[in-house]
């Protein structure tokens, strides 16, 4: 195939690819947009392998085919409850991809440039592999937090601004080794030192984010990947691969910044890390008495109420309780009760986390509310259930100015007239944070696992 | 507590205090309910539907005024015509009463009812915030009355609302005036809008107009400037000018329309009189006035309270008792507002009463206190935002003191904005066309980029996700086109980076389908 011809098909994957995405951002169309995606991955794919400058195929074969089991395996595989671990490790591949690709084309001396265009060249590697390894480790770490391999408090070296200032500042420094050392054929040491600070700077930049704020972290890691794929682009002066990256890398930043925004948090604070560590003052203590209730008080509850808002949080992932909460919500509904799912922007450990859940147990998205939405409705709410949800139904985000979550809009079901919390034990929630919702005098109190409670629940109502 | 609901004896009132649903809430609180018998039979709803929620029926009325601690009634107290009774002698010390009372017009019924010691709330002195709304019974009542004046008019009109082209000729329109555009105002909009009226409104407001064209009506304007709102969402007196540049409006409008509805009530005064007799005159014969304002004096120099009068061949309906003409419609909501009333003077749902003059709306209802007059209330606060302010700043000095920003956000902006356009210009002016062509091609797409996943639902971020993390899979483009360059490392590095990426690829597109499989409406 001829040049031409294959910057032609690149043209056609870059528009299958912006397809893709506009298609993904609404209901009806994100069945097609997949299917753009996968059409124009196609097309690049084999225009690339087509194209003159390939020969190696034996082994470009085996490594796709393998690939591909591989990663189709996964796909079939893994549980929905899972999704954030499974983004969070295929961010940390196309980290690695964007290393080797760098290590490939530095070791790779067929090119003939000189001058500018060379130290520009170089550049690029060098920026590339770094976003690669950042990437890489960051996301692994991020993998490790979300399937609780490593705790999800936040660890926080002593000195962390300077430390990674530090690191920052050796960034600089080797890189301006690797250019005068690449300028006589070396140049090879600086750049594997910069790898391994690289990989060091992700593993600490991750590790210092608390699990509250771990839906920001996983759309930055999308972020980087992108601009990993986009800097491999400007390296191999591949168009594709620039707009490829630029789209990914701006629409994970455009997906953090709507995650901060939900939190009213600060972009760089999050990625500062040490969520509620800075507070200066002291936030109030949560004082007055828990009334815990049991399933049967629940079942009458929800017999007597007429519009029922279900709000889900990472408990009901944990607990795997999607199913049991749609049949008790298919239950209701035939009593014609109006039930409505209310989700927080953050709730789950990745954005859309609970959407996704939900979809899995069938429950249709048009009882499915955003927080905007349902919110001015809640003191019309007979009962609401809030299933493994903590910060999100925190009322001190509101009224507490020295709560660490001050601020952050929350979904304000203590204007309902009831609302019925599940929760294994009293612990404070990944912020830390107590919440006077479980101490609020319309507020009753479940505790044990979500699931059983709830398979009690349906019981009840069937009966 | 018991509550105790007479049947109304003001001649022409059929609406009740409260209706079975409204009762049966209110035993809900922890009141016990009576009603006299036969109060509801104007509403059209019978005792037994009463008794069946267990409300109590009373036969004796005077039994039935001794025994409650608090009254609903819809009108204000006043002497039976036929029975010789009158309802203030029928009250006791410490009895609360709740019904429309009317302060301004009614000083001596306010200090009849202050010697007896009892305590009233009259709904009509709820102040009109939006907390109150839902208790708010003037704004329900004027609802019907809007609506039920347009049914009067077309009752007494000789021709269709609507326009038609028939095999039997081409009928005009009705063209409606609506004078006042407060709630009664727009109920008559709306309800001439849909039985096919040409309809037009005036109010000396001019925030109403948007009110009034969403409503699809025309909003006729006055070239003087000035500004009617008054206190309360109510209209104020105007300057004499306006008023004359009004009535010239008028006067014009009287010879094209054919049903005219007045509204127009500056709270505490006589209604002023915009309608004149010569504007009547010039009226088509035929037409329609509906006075909505009768009851204090009319909006028309001819109108007759309680009264249809026809002059210079204008019928001129001077009913006011409208709501009552709709009377379960008006019961209902009357009672509703009633019940939410109640819920709020019995916070603790135990079925006592707590009048607390601290709450700005029961003590702007509350016209007497256990024999005292507190009528009338300190000027309701309308404008909430400058007390949401001081609400607002004891709270921000326990919060610890934020870091100020050395410089204000609009120049760190500028600044950010110049040091990125200096660091372009700093590329462009090193680097070779080839790199400009491809960073150009970059900066373009992280705008479309922004663009297209700027308006994405959330319930889509993690579909979104996965196939953005399938599409920078396209990394695997680089790893090909190195893979053929000589070198077993080359080779080695390029293979791996083929697998792994194409594990990406495959296991990000794959999932997202597998999820957008599961969504489903």
């Amino acid at each position: 195939m001829s040049q031409g011809l294959v910057t032609m098909s690149y043209i056609v994957a870059s528009i299958l690819f912006i397809l893709s995405l506009s298609g993904l951002s609404n209901q009806e169309t994100a069945r097609r947009g997949n299917y753009y995606g996968m059409a124009g991955m196609l097309i690049a794919i084999i225009a690339t392998l087509l194209s003159e400058s390939v020969t190696a195929y034996a082994i470009l074969i085996v490594a796709l085919l393998i690939g591909g089991f591989i990663g189709a395996k996964a796909a079939f595989k893994v549980e929905m409850t899972q999704m954030p671990e499974l983004v969070a490790i295929m961010h940390s591949l196309v980290g690695m991809a964007a290393v080797l690709v760098g290590y490939a084309n530095f070791i790779d001396h067929s090119s003939t440039l000189s001058g500018v265009e060379k130290t520009i060249h170089e550049v690029e590697i060098y920026v590339g592999v770094l976003i690669g390894a950042i990437t890489f480790s960051g996301s692994v770490i991020a993998f490790g937090k979300l399937c609780g391999k490593i705790s999800g408090k936040p660890i926080l070296l002593p000195g962390r601004h300077l430390l990674n200032l530090g690191m920052i500042a050796l960034f600089i420094w080797l890189g301006n080794l690797f250019l005068t050392g690449a300028e006589t054929g070396g140049g090879l040491w600086p750049l594997i030192f910069m790898t391994l600070i690289a990989f060091a700077f992700g593993v600490h930049m991750v590790m210092a984010i608390g699990g509250a704020d771990m839906p920001v972290v996983v759309s930055m890691l999308n972020s980087y990947s992108g601009w990993a794929a986009a800097a491999t682009g400007f390296m191999l002066s591949n168009d594709l691969l620039i707009v490829t990256g630029a789209l990914v890398g701006s629409s994970g930043a455009i997906l953090s910044y709507i995650m901060c925004r939900a939190m009213n948090r600060h972009f760089l604070s999050v990625i500062a890390g040490g969520f509620g560590s800075d507070n200066a003052g002291e936030a109030a203590e949560v004082e007055g008495e828990v009334q815990s209730v049991d399933t049967a008080d629940v079942v009458d509850m929800l017999r007597d109420a007429k519009n029922i808002v279900i709000i889900p949080g990472y408990g009901m992932a944990v607990a795997q309780a999607q199913h049991t909460v749609y049949e008790i919500t298919k239950l209701l509904r035939e009593q014609n009760k109006q039930v409505r799912f209310a989700i927080h922007p953050v709730a789950g450990r990745m954005p859309g986390h609970m959407n996704v859940l939900l979809a899995e147990a069938k429950v249709p998205y048009d009882i499915v509310y955003e927080m905007e939405e349902i919110n001015e409705d809640f003191p019309n709410v007979d009962v609401t259930l809030v299933i493994g949800a903590n910060d999100i139904v925190n009322p001190s985000a509101l009224d507490d100015p020295n709560s660490p979550i001050a601020g952050m809009p929350v979904l304000e079901c203590w204007k309902g007239k009831a609302t019925i919390v599940l929760k294994r034990s009293m612990a404070a929630g990944y912020a830390g944070v107590g919440n006077p919702l479980f101490v609020h005098e319309n507020t009753r109190m479940l505790f044990g696992d979500a699931n059983e409670s709830l398979q009690a629940v349906l019981k009840g109502l069937q009966q | 507590m018991k509550i105790g609901i007479p049947k109304e004896i003001h001649k022409g009132e059929q609406r009740v205090a409260a209706t079975p649903d409204s009762a049966a809430k209110l035993i809900k609180l922890g009141f016990d309910v009576i009603l006299e018998t036969q109060a509801g039979v104007g509403a059209d709803i019978p005792d037994a539907a009463y008794e069946e929620v267990g409300v109590k029926i009373e036969k004796d009325v005077n039994k039935l005024w001794r025994d409650a601690d608090i009254i609903l009634k819809v009108r204000a107290p006043q002497k039976h015509t036929a029975l010789k009774y009158d309802e203030v002698d029928l009250m006791h010390e410490g009895q609360v009463l709740i019904s429309f009372i009317w302060p301004a017009q009614n000083k001596k019924l306010l200090e009849r009812l202050a010697a007896k010691k009892v305590t009233v709330l009259a709904v009509d002195s709820i102040p009109r915030l939006s907390r109150a709304q839902k208790m708010d019974a003037l704004s329900s009542m004027a609802n019907i009355a809007g609506y039920r004046a347009v049914v009067e008019a077309a009752q007494h009109f000789g021709r269709f609302f609507t326009g038609q082209i028939t095999a039997a000729g081409r009928i005009p329109p009705a063209k409606v005036l609506v004078i006042g555009a407060g709630v009664a105002g727009l109920a008559a909009i709306g309800a001439a809008k849909s039985l096919g009226a040409v309809v037009r409104a005036f109010d000396t407001r001019p925030e109403v107009k948007e009110q009034i064209e969403s409503m699809d009506a025309e909003f006729l304007m006055l070239d003087v400037e000035e500004d009617g709102s008054g206190s309360g969402g109510y209209a104020k007196t105007m300057s004499e000018e306006f008023i004359k540049a009004e009535m010239a409006l008028f006067a014009e409008q009287a010879k094209d329309v054919d049903i005219i509805i007045t509204t127009a009530l500056i709270p505490g005064k006589p209604a002023p009189t915009l309608i004149t007799e010569e504007m009547v005159k010039s009226m088509k014969p035929g037409s329609v006035i509906v006075d909505l304002a009768a009851e204090q004096g009319g909006n028309c120099a001819l109108t007759k309270k309680d009264r249809i009068v026809t002059e210079h061949g204008v019928t001129i309906i001077g009913y006011t008792n409208l709501p009552s003409r709709m009377a379960n419609q008006a019961s209902q909501l009357y009672g509703t507002n009633l019940r939410h009333l109640l819920a709020d003077l019995c916070p603790k749902k135990n079925g006592k009463l707590v009048i607390n003059m601290d709450d700005e709306v029961i003590r702007g209802a509350t016209v007497i206190k256990e024999g005292q007059i507190t009528w009338p209330p300190p000027p309701p606060k309308l404008s909430a935002a400058p007390q949401k302010a001081e609400a607002a700043k004891p709270k921000t000095e326990e919060a610890p003191p934020e870091p100020k920003p050395a410089l204000p956000e609009g120049v760190k902006q500028l600044l950010l904005l110049g040091a990125l356009a200096g660091a372009l210009y700093g590329i462009g002016s090193v680097a070779p066309e080839s790199f400009m062509a491809h960073f150009t091609v970059f900066v373009l797409t992280c705008f479309v980029g922004y663009q297209v996943i700027w308006n994405v639902t959330p319930s889509l971020h993690t579909p979104l996700m996965s196939v953005t993390n399938a599409i920078s899979g396209i990394i695997i483009i680089g790893a090909i086109l190195q893979i053929s360059s000589p070198g077993f490392m080359i080779t080695l590095l390029s293979g791996l980076a083929v697998l792994i990426a194409s594990i990406n690829i495959a296991g990000g597109f794959l999932v997202t389908r597998r999820m957008l499989e599961m969504f489903r409406k």
